[in-house]
């Protein structure tokens, strides 16, 4: 039998990519209505259910706990995760979190997770590649940073074994096998796994499972260190980008092809 | 004094085109200086001369590469502190983002990402959203860190050349403490046809082609491009994961991409929706892919691609 496993995973609530989405709120920040849990999240959910169900699931002691930070709405992020087959969910909610960047998203969620570790350490932070937003990939590695952990981060395909973490990380000219000792952080690509669906029993199970609420006060963490004041970037305007429109469309009628090639020399891209 | 500050990690032989752009946009910063790591050959000691860098910082570790990002971290940090820089440029790759992410912890610096432009304030210009905003952004730190795409400048060289002054920085000895250790390394296999993320011209094929990209590739050597492909090609195993483009593979923004047997799904346009052009071949008249299409075809692509490609052919000579 392999070692228990307390693992953090981050899931973040992020506007539906299937609509169309909007800068409108304060400080050049993205609307939130009809959002979800970040699609590349549950990869790293997936990942972190694996690895506990190779080790007897919760009966065993093994947690998977499914923490968010965002607004009220990111609470469903968290439920979500639940439903899929998390032990148990975090919120961290505080109105000074409001246009937190990187640096101020990392401090917070480092904060975090020490106040998790405080009774029994954390073992694994899993979280996505890139949240489907603000697709910038920063969080993962300033946490890292952040808590002093190895970061194994792109992971394709992950082994925890005898305290040991091992990971492929595909490159753009090479692919490398990374390895380090638990404590670690992981962040995981769309590669890596096949996401499953909650289920029925999932569904009526995560109404039972705890969802713990936290505040800045709570992770000891002061409002000017975070939000718009502890951020180190600011957005200064944000424009939509004129949406493409559709040019020609022509139906092959057996020269598309030659048709294709008059458009392209037009345009002068021969 | 120091202005800006590039970081160029293992180049080999020569520069790759998107170092000499982060040169030239450190160049119209003020005094330019390098942190290299690798082997630093004689051509490209001189081209970094040729783009005007005073001062080449080299580190006193030569392990960095053992290493999962974080002693690189650390090495330009010190580096950074070396010159006094207050801007730092990096590559807009995986590790270069990383690396920029744990820099602005260490020095308490913002860090932008995906950066396509950087005005002589400062500014840095991205498109978010999946290209559907153009944003202006500003690190409010006294550094600033940012990550720059390919293909946000014309490479320029100095208008006259330096010989840049090398100065070994200390790597900190706790460096690698806590940082994954690479165990094994296999390089890919190149395609000899020009690098995905900077080429001007990218084919990519869907589900559409049905398992055979011969007619993707003969149509992007024709036209002198890059082979792509959607998830849907990649994950049934007939093109390497290398070539995805989209949300979770490369962002592109080519001069004309042809998109062929693609439906469009939203994560496929997100990394293509900038491009200047967009071609369209796919037999379905509803496809989203044709809401953006500046030339769509309906038609069968077994039909019009290899059509297209003897007609360039003949038109070439
Ligand atoms: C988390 C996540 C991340 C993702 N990341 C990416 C990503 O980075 N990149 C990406 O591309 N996708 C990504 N996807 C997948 C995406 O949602 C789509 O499923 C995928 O792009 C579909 O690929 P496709 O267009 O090739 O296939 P399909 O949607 O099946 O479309 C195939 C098209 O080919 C056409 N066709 C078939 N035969 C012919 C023919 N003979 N001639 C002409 N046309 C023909 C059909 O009409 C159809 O429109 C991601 C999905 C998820 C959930
Ligand atoms: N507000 C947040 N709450 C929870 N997880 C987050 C948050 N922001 C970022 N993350 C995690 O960090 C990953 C990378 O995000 P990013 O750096 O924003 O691209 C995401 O896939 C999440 O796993």
């Amino acid at each position: 039998m392999e070692e228990t496993l307390k693992i953090v995973v981050l899931v973040k609530h992020v506007p539906d990519a299937q609509f169309d989405r909007h800068i409108t709120g304060a400080n050049n920040t993205t609307d939130r209505d009809e959002s979800i849990l970040s699609e590349l999240d549950e990869y790293a959910l997936e990942a972190a259910l694996q690895l506990i169900e190779a080790r007897g699931g919760s009966k065993a002691g093994n947690q998977v706990i499914a923490l968010s930070m965002g607004p009220a709405g990111a609470v469903n992020a968290v439920k979500k995760s639940l439903q899929i087959g998390a032990t148990e969910g975090v919120h961290l909610s505080d109105d000074a979190l409001a246009g937190s960047d990187a640096a101020a998203t990392s401090l917070a969620l480092a904060a975090v997770i020490r106040h998790l570790g405080a009774d029994a350490p954390v073992d694994l932070v899993l979280t996505g590649m890139a949240s489907t937003d603000g697709e910038t990939s920063l969080v993962p590695a300033q946490l890292a940073e952040r808590l002093s952990l190895p970061q194994l981060t792109f992971a394709s395909s992950l082994d925890v074994t005898g305290g040991k973490v091992v990971a492929r990380r595909d490159g753009d000219t090479h692919s490398d096998t990374v390895e380090a000792s638990l404590p670690a952080l992981v962040s995981v690509t769309d590669q890596i796994n096949e996401p499953r669906y909650p289920n029925f029993k999932g569904i009526l199970g995560a109404k039972k499972k705890k969802i713990t609420t936290l505040s800045l006060a709570d992770i000891g963490v002061g409002a000017s260190e975070v939000g718009t004041a502890g951020s180190l970037t600011v957005v200064e305007s944000a424009q939509a980008r004129p949406p493409r429109t559709a040019g020609t469309i022509i139906t092959d009628e057996g020269d598309a092809g030659i048709k294709l090639v008059e458009f392209l020399a037009a345009q002068k891209l021969l | 004094m120091t202005q800006a500050l590039v970081f160029i990690d293992n180049p080999g032989p020569a520069l790759k085109k998107s170092s000499l752009e982060l040169l030239t946009i450190a160049r119209s910063l003020g005094d330019t200086a390098v942190a290299f790591n690798g082997e630093l050959h004689d051509d490209v000691a001189a081209a970094l001369g040729a783009y005007g860098a005073t001062t080449v910082y080299r580190p006193s570790a030569a392990d960095l590469d053992d290493y999962l990002v974080a002693p690189k971290a650390a090495y330009l940090a010190a580096a950074v502190a070396a010159s006094g820089a207050g801007t730092v440029l990096l590559e807009n790759s995986a590790d270069g983002k990383e690396i920029a992410a744990r820099l602005g912890i260490k020095l308490n610096a913002g860090v932008i990402t995906d950066v396509v432009g950087v005005d002589a304030d400062g500014t840095a210009h991205k498109s978010v959203l999946a290209g559907s905003y153009n944003t202006t952004a500003k690190a409010t730190s006294a550094v600033a860190v940012l990550s720059v795409k390919p293909n946000s400048v014309d490479p320029e060289a100095a208008p006259a050349p330096v010989t840049p002054e090398t100065v070994t920085v200390e790597v900190p000895a706790d460096a690698a403490a806590n940082a994954a250790r690479i165990t094994a390394r296999s390089a890919k296999p190149a395609s000899g046809r020009p690098d995905l993320g900077e080429a001007r011209v990218v084919v990519s094929g869907g589900r559409g082609v049905d398992g055979n990209f011969g007619p993707i590739e003969e149509l992007a050597d024709a036209l002198g491009g890059a082979v792509g492909a959607s998830r849907a090609a990649t994950d049934a195993g007939w093109i390497s994961h290398d070539y995805q483009v989209g949300q979770t593979g490369k962002t592109v923004s080519p001069q004309l991409y042809v998109s062929v047997g693609i439906s469009g799904a939203i994560q496929q346009k997100a990394g293509m929706q900038t491009s200047k052009v967009i071609v369209a071949i796919n037999k379905d008249a509803e496809s989203p892919i044709f809401e953006i299409a500046d030339f769509g075809i309906i038609g069968d692509l077994f039909k019009v691609v290899p059509q297209a490609t003897e007609e360039i052919k003949k038109r070439k000579g």
